[in-house]
């Protein structure tokens, strides 16, 4: 694919390939007219031609039910698959907080414009401009069609939608059906999707996992997915293949995703030639319930919505740590966010927030138990909240997070002050894709938390549903008719060599695992893995580190599979053999986040390198030398192993945004 | 603390299954119970033993796959989902029997996981306001009365866990339905299909197996999500009311 033969290894870790651009954006057109123009521009598929088209969709979390629905409703064959046993389970439906969209219900100097230019900075300019203003136009759309599916909005006493205000904006622009707002939007797609089912458009897969993509001519033209209940290897070819299936934070081991989440449907294509683009990108979430113990498999988020009315503080002294918080007077606690970012106090970005409490942590002025020789905690304290407006008020809004606080950590929240640390909560990485959302491999597209576009190094609160749903209902229903257009495809059978080949390959692999017979348990390789990335290549990023974590990343991997036990066999439900694919494909991927934060010198965003940092301890970023998406394309060794990746950086150009350095002062 | 744990093992729907007997030590009670059933699978593991297979994805209670009858209760002693009950909830020394849903509508498929699949078909009979994306009206165009569009909401946070059917003795989907049914009824948008929406859901309810509701209140009981009886109440007028259209 790439001229790489001609130039050597770069810090002995990766080649640099060619510069890559998008080239689906229609050119010279201004930003507020590129949707409409490429909407006209997008080829068209007649009605009579959609039913001889197919197309697979992996994943139906809010981006893959919403694209599942609409195809299925345009007329073409849709077939979806997901892991779990039900559609309406996908991951999105843990989200909490809300959803954004540039409405102005509130006359609050809110528009199209400032939602793009809140996402573009938020993510610290290292979004795509052109996807970013098409999802600010969307968003208003996503409302209209959520609230006709009867998606149970908030509302007020006369009725009409209710908003809020979301970390590091101004404006009240946030859409929620009270903390539950990921649910309702996906059940509202869930129902929408299953209406296709009934409408015999859309044919849906549940628990059955894709291991393999293929690609015939170096076009995506289908999958090999396992049936997780028989275990048998299906075939399933279709005209183009669409990725919905989510995010990698599970990388990490505890993070806020769902204990299923994986990257194995991005991670099998980015070995097939899909581009993997800013892998290093890790969201991490300020308001989580800390860890209690070595027990643990996963993090609970409690909504960053709570930042609006919560105050965080930690003692100003580190021997108060102990102490009961209600018996620390106001003069000794440090809210350390307001007397920083006077401005934005506890609103500051997710990515500030959460830095600041890991240093407030590590100066040893943490509360709550020790773990380890740490107090990893800070108070989010609702007292004034309560004298402000109430305990029953605070209840209408924030009841249900307050009692799952409860019931996790046994403690009430509305007596003593909630504990909060930041926790791994969202990848910004993800498969690289042009304006219409394709990746490199033509006729394999991908959608929501699966692709990079949007978001740049890190997500504003609120942002990740609305860019779901916008990919899902609006924007690859239109794009992808560009490829469909040039259909009917020629047909795939299932004894073409490539279809072949993709089987077998995810055949051998069952086998391997099976057949290891190690020592170790697949979680505990899991678990480890999850130290070395939290440790090297989390909140804070270091040369030193990054080198330290490839190194054991290398070894564990190596030890993965001469040491791993499975049991069981492939012919049943088996969900040691699902984790163990899943964490085999993690172990590679683990390191090529660890090579991109390594080449990236710079801090921004969810990305902070310990070596770029203002005086007073600010994210600084280099736009002069890394203003560019770093796609990365998959170079493997002779023995499977991933062997040194190649670098294509596509330059990222801002037309209608001043670049600026971010500050929340 | 230290329990024993009597699980039921079954390798798949069509063999025999049995109540197995695992002592588990050390157990905090700060683990979740499916925390304690993953240091049990590890135990297993290590043993070379395959470990339980049971349903979990977001351990935070709200998408509906954990599942299990702890003690002869859907989802043990307390009103909550199993990814949400900690080990707080027992005592040290405590006998434990871990078994699957039960109902005929929800077919095993292993150990303690059993096939839910008849929620969607009930979904898919109706369960839906019909609307194609792209040509929905302004949002704000249709007012909802706050009294309704909270009531639609208490009734949308049904999480499809099962749990109400689990624990009723007539294994009856009804607690499940009436929740849709009540969600879409108090909306504006979703009077268009009130009537025939009630009707196809039911037929498609008794179809799979699922038992009638005879107001015996286990399954409000048992409900994670604390919906209220009174939408099995809503599901029969609607019932009526779409009869007396027809
Ligand atoms: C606790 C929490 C709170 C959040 N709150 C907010 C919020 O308030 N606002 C906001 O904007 N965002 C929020 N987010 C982020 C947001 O929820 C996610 O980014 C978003 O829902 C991702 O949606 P998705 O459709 O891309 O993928 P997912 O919902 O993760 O769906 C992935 C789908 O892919 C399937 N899948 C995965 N791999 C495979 C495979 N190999 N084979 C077959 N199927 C596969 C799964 O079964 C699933 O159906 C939150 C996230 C979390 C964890
Ligand atoms: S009604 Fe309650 S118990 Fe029944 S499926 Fe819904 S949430 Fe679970
Ligand atoms: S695992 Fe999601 S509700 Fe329990």
């Amino acid at each position: 694919m790439t001229d790489t033969l001609n130039h050597g290894l770069i810090d002995d870790l990766y080649r640099l390939g060619e510069n890559i651009a998008d080239t689906k954006a229609p050119a010279d057109v201004p930003i507020e007219q590129l949707w409409t123009t490429a909407k006209f521009e997008n080829k068209l598929v007649n009605p009579a031609n959609r039913r001889k088209l197919s197309v697979i969709i992996v994943g139906t979390g809010l981006a893959g039910a919403a694209a599942a629905a609409t195809m299925g409703e345009a007329g073409y064959h849709v077939k979806a698959f997901c892991y779990q046993d039900s559609p309406r389970r996908a991951h999105s439906i843990a989200a909490q907080g809300g959803i954004n969209a540039a409405k102005n219900y509130n006359d609050d100097g809110d528009s199209i414009y400032r939602l793009f230019y809140d996402t573009v900075k938020g993510g610290d300019y290292r979004s795509r401009e052109t996807n970013v203003y098409r999802l600010a136009e969307v968003s208003t759309n996503i409302i209209d069609q959520c609230v006709a599916q009867g998606v149970p909005f908030a509302r007020d006493y006369g009725g009409l939608l209710d908003n809020r205000s979301f970390g590091g904006v101004q404006v009240a622009r946030t859409f929620y059906a009270r903390g539950q707002t990921g649910q309702q939007l996906l059940i509202g797609a869930y129902q929408a999707m299953e209406r296709q089912v009934a409408a015999g458009t859309v044919q849906e897969y549940v628990r059955h996992e894709m291991l393999e993509l293929i690609v015939v001519d170096g076009k995506a033209r289908g999958i090999i997915a396992r049936d997780m209940v028989t275990g048998e290897i299906e075939t399933h070819v279709a005209d183009v293949v669409v990725l919905a299936s989510g995010g990698y934070g599970n990388v990490f081991f505890l993070s806020t995703n769902a204990m299923g989440c994986n990257v194995t449907a991005t991670w099998r294509a980015h070995r097939k030639g899909a581009y993997f683009a800013n892998p290093c990108y890790t969201q991490i979430h300020p308001t989580c319930i800390p860890v209690s113990g070595d027990h643990q498999s996963k993090l609970t988020l409690m909504s960053e919505s709570l930042r609006n009315d919560g105050r965080i503080w930690v003692p100003k002294r580190k021997e108060d740590c102990d102490k009961d918080p209600r018996d620390i007077p106001e003069e000794d606690r440090d809210y350390y966010l307001e007397r920083i970012y006077p401005a934005f106090g506890n609103l500051v970005p997710r990515d500030i927030a959460s830095r600041q409490a890991k240093y407030m942590c590590d100066e040893g002025r943490g509360v709550g138990p020790m773990v380890g020789d740490f107090r990893r905690g800070v108070y989010l304290d609702f007292s004034d909240a309560v004298s402000r407006m109430g305990a029953e008020a605070v209840k209408a809004k924030y009841g249900n997070l307050f009692d799952m606080y409860a019931r996790i950590t046994g403690e009430d929240p509305y007596q003593v002050p909630m504990r909060i640390y930041p926790a791994v909560h969202y990848t910004m990485g993800g498969l690289w894709v042009d304006y219409d959302l394709e990746t490199t491999i033509p006729g394999l597209y991908a959608i929501g938390e699966a692709n990079f576009s949007d978001h740049g190094a890190n997500r504003l609160g609120a942002s990740s549903l609305m860019q779901c749903l916008g990919d899902g209902y609006f924007v690859l229903p239109n794009t992808i008719r560009n490829y469909l257009a040039e259909g009917p495809f020629e047909q795939v059978t299932e004894d073409h060599p490539a279809v072949v080949e993709a089987r077998q390959s995810v055949e051998g692999r069952i086998e391997q695992l099976l057949s290891v017979n190690g020592e170790r348990s697949v979680d505990s390789f899991h678990k480890e893995l999850g130290h070395i990335m939290w440790e090297y290549c989390g909140m804070e990023r270091t040369e030193e580190g990054l080198r330290k974590a490839i190194g054991q990343i290398r070894s564990l991997r190596e030890e993965f599979w001469r040491n791993v036990r499975v049991l069981g066999s492939a012919k049943t439900l088996n969900q040691s053999l699902e984790k163990a694919g899943r964490v085999a494909d993690f172990l590679e991927l683990g390191e090529l986040m660890c090579i991109d934060a390594l080449h990236r010198r710079e801090s921004c965003g969810g990305h902070f390198r310990a070596e770029s940092q203002t005086e007073d301890g600010e994210a600084l970023r280099h736009d002069d030398e890394f203003l560019y998406v770093a796609a990365w394309e998959f170079a493997g060794e002779p023995s499977g192993a991933p062997g040194a990746p190649v670098l294509h950086k596509e330059d990222l150009i801002y037309k209608a945004i001043e670049l600026k350095q971010r500050s929340y002062k | 603390m230290n329990l024993t744990l009597k699980i039921w093992r079954q390798d798949g729907p069509d063999t025999a299954g049995e109540l197995v007997t695992y002592p588990v030590t050390n157990i905090s009670e700060d683990m979740s119970f499916l925390e304690m059933l993953d240091v049990l699978n590890e135990e297993l593991t290590a043993k070379g033993e395959e470990p339980v297979a049971f349903d979990s994805d977001c351990r935070e209670g709200i998408c509906g796959m954990c599942s299990l009858m702890i003690n002869g209760e859907a989802h043990g002693p307390e009103v909550t989902t199993t990814c949400q009950l900690h080990m707080r909830s027992f005592r040290d020394g405590e006998t434990i029997t871990i078994e699957p849903w039960r109902a005929s509508a929800f077919p095993l498929v292993r150990d303690l996981v059993v096939d839910r699949s008849a929620f969607d078909r009930i979904i898919q009979a109706g369960g839906y306001i019909s609307v194609n994306t792209g040509a929905a009206v302004e949002a704000n165009n249709m007012q909802v009365p706050k009294v309704a569009a909270d009531r639609a909401f208490d009734t949308a946070t049904c999480i499809g866990c099962g749990a109400c059917v689990a624990a009723c003795p007539n294994a009856s989907g009804m607690l499940f339905l009436g929740a849709k049914v009540t969600h879409l009824g108090e909306l504006p948008q979703g009077q268009a299909e009130r009537d025939s929406r009630v009707v196809s859901m039911l037929n498609q309810h008794d179809h799979d197996g699922f038992g009638g509701c005879t107001n015996i209140g286990e399954c409000a009981a048992a409900c994670p999500k604390e919906i209220p009886l009174d939408v099995i109440s809503q599901l029969n007028a609607d019932f009526r009311q779409a009869k007396k259209h027809a």
